[in-house]
């Protein structure tokens, strides 16, 4: 594990750092908000690692010249993986947005977006649901 | 052998493994178009119709063995994005084309009932594109697209579940939850996808298999594998990573819940099995360590956890979720033991499963239209105002448990051999265990539905109409007839299976 | 808003132009950077930019929620129908080619560009959509919290 190694693996380096951040800011955040903040950061990390292993060393722009006269010379980056992202952007930001509108909803029925706020009067409802509904197949749950 | 569909001059049977999915593709934005809530159903049913036709008649194409290939946009793979049918995908395609052409007439009715009239025709926008998501993910032979048609099925499926959110609130958080894990698990597959290209230079599934025959030491490949499995276990909802299931199928309309119980999981598996058999070299050392020390004690442990909190539910959608949990568990083991047999036990569960549990999860929605609530309490009594409809969940709960005769009790007993087979008799007998916790929930459902005397309320109830009472006794029956008739389901499990373990006919 | 005369000036004249971009970035997608999404973005802001300064009931006057929901599936069905028009022409699905026989090039140019513009339909019909969801859902703001 030389400094070589390290330094020639940086853009894996910066995925894992920016992954982990994202996957931690999801799992260990209370508001809603921010969890889609964080998945957003973890979806980014993603995109940044295919741009990444897309790139060939000293390759320009994969655009051919107008006039179809391609140089052999000439080497181009992998435009493959810059392709696949721009789908899965699309995607993050349907998610994205899909995810806020859930928020808003949640925010006009419960009143707050905090999880735990959330979760007690959701399992407050699931008791009490047992206690009045669930009679007849033993009452718990 | 190997179909491949010209460039030019293709007839309709060419065209065939596009069509199953551009057909409701293409209704999805008509119903928008055209914006009234009666020609979006007529759509989606004509829509899922065809479907179905075309996966049918694929699947008697392909029966043998054959494998059919389509080529995107005429692109030659592994450049470009192939559609590739082989037997297993042909089972699944006919499997998801038939459920949702089965559960739409009866969704006609509940949807009425739960949903209020504005939404509907978003809702069965939404339910187009859930349904040719999970299409697309079955029939793709592109490691990219199957992501891609993931996330169409899943964003979709977010949005049929907080439809929900007119009966309960708790629709909301539930597909907010399943919103995160479902894109961290989505995201971890992309991760997982991106390692396999770095490694291969290839997206084409059996392109991919063939780069990847000689790789096993490489790490690259390993952290793959990790990926994929984890990212579609959560889709597929394997033991510890089926935390949003419950909730999801709980408060999302019955329509909605009928239609992922008997599909949404099982295409996840499906994903699950080509990238473990055929991309991935079963003999590979790492996968069978997988297999063995991690995908097999998960899986006893999920039919157990699972069978064991079903029994304490007192809401019969929740019981029922929690029993899909524990039968993900039994198609696991399958996957675990990676045989032949086990594997085509695993797809005959796969479908014996579908059936059964849209059977089950369709008379809940019958109760929750006359009674309003999946509670027990509510349903007191109810097997004498409903009795087609409780004869039918009988049926289902018979072959939920395993009753020979029934559809279940076929894919336990392959399981069960197969797990002869690899000298397990231990794990038979836990089996066998098992499907008793199954006999306890659902006798203690049959209980309050037959031996209760019903409330004042429930003696007003009549029976629901024929256009949910029809397509929950065709899938009743049809449970029953799997039951008798296996020939069809073995051969073609059997089939399915080869071509998985070969690679999908290289 | 309606006090703040520079914005409302500004406004007025930077949404034509915006829209204009919009469509040079969507007309030269094929052989410069740019293209549907892009394109449907850029021609989202003008509406929302439209939107902020004159009020969302203003910008709902000029391209009603019902319209836009036609738009965006207007848009999938040109992507789609781009599709079976090639599968029509007896080729497969989406292979440009077909369009024109004789010029396969020209084939592959007609068709992306038919396919860009069902993508910018679609993603600008879906940008002001999320827009008026979000912005119909929060009180707008009095004039004096500005």
């Amino acid at each position: 594990m030389n400094m070589e190694f390290i330094l020639g693996h940086m853009n894996y380096w910066l995925f894992i750092i920016l992954m982990m951040i994202g996957f931690y800011i999801v799992v260990a955040r209370g508001n809603y908000i921010k969890k889609i903040v964080g998945l957003n950061v973890f979806q980014a990390s993603v995109f940044m690692f295919y741009i990444s292993i897309g790139k060939v060393e000293g390759g320009t722009a994969p655009i051919f010249p107008i006039d179809m006269n391609i140089d052999p010379q000439v080497i181009y980056s992998n435009p493959l993986p810059h392709v696949l992202i721009l789908t899965a952007i699309v995607v993050g930001v349907a998610t994205t947005s899909l995810g806020l509108a859930l928020i808003v909803r949640i925010r006009e029925e419960y009143g707050t977006i905090e999880e735990d706020d959330i979760l007690e009067i959701d399992s407050a409802a699931q008791v009490s649901e047992n206690r009045k509904e669930g009679a007849s197949m033993g009452g718990r749950a | 052998m190997l179909h491949v569909a010209g460039v030019s001059g293709l007839t309709i049977i060419d065209q065939l493994p596009m069509l199953t999915i551009v057909v409701p593709m293409l209704a999805a934005p008509l119903c928008v178009l055209f914006g009234n809530r009666h020609i979006a159903w007529l759509l989606a049913f004509l829509a899922s119709v065809f479907s179905f036709l075309f996966a049918t008649h694929m699947l008697l194409q392909v029966m043998d063995g054959d494998v059919l290939s389509y080529h995107m946009g005429g692109w030659e793979p592994p450049l470009g994005i192939e559609y590739r049918i082989d037997a297993a995908n042909a089972f699944m395609l006919f499997l998801i084309s038939g459920i949702s052409t089965i559960v739409l007439p009866y969704a006609r009715r509940s949807v009425a009932h739960e949903i209020k009239k504005v939404s509907h025709t978003l809702f069965y926008c939404c339910y187009l594109l859930c349904f040719t998501g999970l299409l697309g993910v079955v029939a793709t032979g592109d490691a990219f697209n199957i992501f891609v048609f993931l996330e169409i099925s899943s964003l979709s499926t977010y949005v049929l579940i907080a439809m929900g959110a007119e009966r309960d609130r708790r629709a909301l958080t539930s597909a907010y939850d399943y919103l995160i894990l479902g894109t961290i698990g989505a995201t971890f597959f992309v991760i997982g996808i991106g390692f396999l290209y770095m490694a291969t230079g290839t997206l084409n599934l059996a392109d991919l298999s063939v780069r990847m025959a000689n790789m096993e030491g490489n790490r690259t490949i390993q952290a793959a594998f990790a990926f994929i499995i984890v990212g579609m276990g959560l889709k597929a909802a394997i033991y510890p990573l089926h935390l949003w299931l419950p909730g999801a199928y709980t408060y999302a309309p019955s329509v909605v819940t009928t239609f992922l119980a008997a599909t949404a999981t099982k295409a996840a598996i499906y994903v699950l099995m080509r990238f473990m058999f055929s991309v991935y070299q079963p003999d590979f050392v790492f996968e069978l360590h997988t297999l063995t020390w991690i995908i097999m004690p998960l899986a006893i442990l999920a039919i157990f956890a699972a069978s064991l909190i079903a029994i304490f539910q007192t809401d019969l959608k929740r019981l029922l979720a929690y029993s899909s949990v524990a039968q993900i568990g039994y198609m696991m083991l399958g996957i675990g033991l990676a045989s032949k047999s086990s594997l085509s036990a695993t797809i005959v569960h796969l479908f014996n499963h579908g059936i059964t549990k849209a059977v089950l999860f369709m008379v809940v929605g019958a109760y929750v239209m006359r009674a309003g609530s999946s509670f027990a309490n509510n349903l007191n009594g109810l097997g004498k105002q409903l009795p087609w409809t409780s004869a039918a969940f009988v049926i289902g709960g018979l072959s939920l448990i395993g009753v020979p005769g029934t559809a279940g009790f076929i894919s336990k007993w392959m399981l069960i051999q197969s797990v002869l087979e690899a000298d397990l008799w231990w794990l038979a007998i836990m089996l066998v265990i098992s499907s008793l916790l199954a006999v306890i929930y659902i006798w203690k459902t049959v209980e309050v539905l037959y031996l209760k005397e019903p409330d004042v309320s429930t003696l007003a109830m009549k029976e629901v109409p024929l256009s949910m009472l029809l397509p929950i006794w065709i899938l009743a029956i049809a449970c029953i007839y799997f039951g008798l008739n296996t020939e069809w389901t073995l051969s073609m499990a059997d089939v399915a299976a080869e071509g998985l373990l070969n690679g999908g006919g290289k | 808003m309606r006090h703040h005369l520079i914005l409302r000036v500004i406004t007025k004249l930077l949404v034509g132009p915006i829209l204009l971009f919009a469509l040079y970035v969507q007309f030269h997608g094929e052989y410069s950077p740019g293209g549907g999404f892009q394109a449907g973005v850029i021609f989202a802001v003008a509406f929302i930019l439209f939107g902020i300064v004159f009020g969302l009931e203003t910008v709902k006057k000029v391209f009603p929620p019902w319209l836009v929901h036609k738009f965006a599936a207007l848009g999938v069905l040109i992507f789609a129908g781009t599709g079976v028009v090639s599968v029509m022409l007896g080729s497969n699905y989406l292979n440009y080619n077909a369009l024109n026989p004789d010029n396969p090039q020209l084939g592959q140019v007609g068709g992306i560009i038919a396919i860009e513009l069902g993508v910018g339909i679609t993603v600008a019909a879906v940008m002001v959509a999320i827009y008026y969801a979000f912005a119909s859902r929060t009180p707008m703001i009095n004039d004096e919290d500005w």
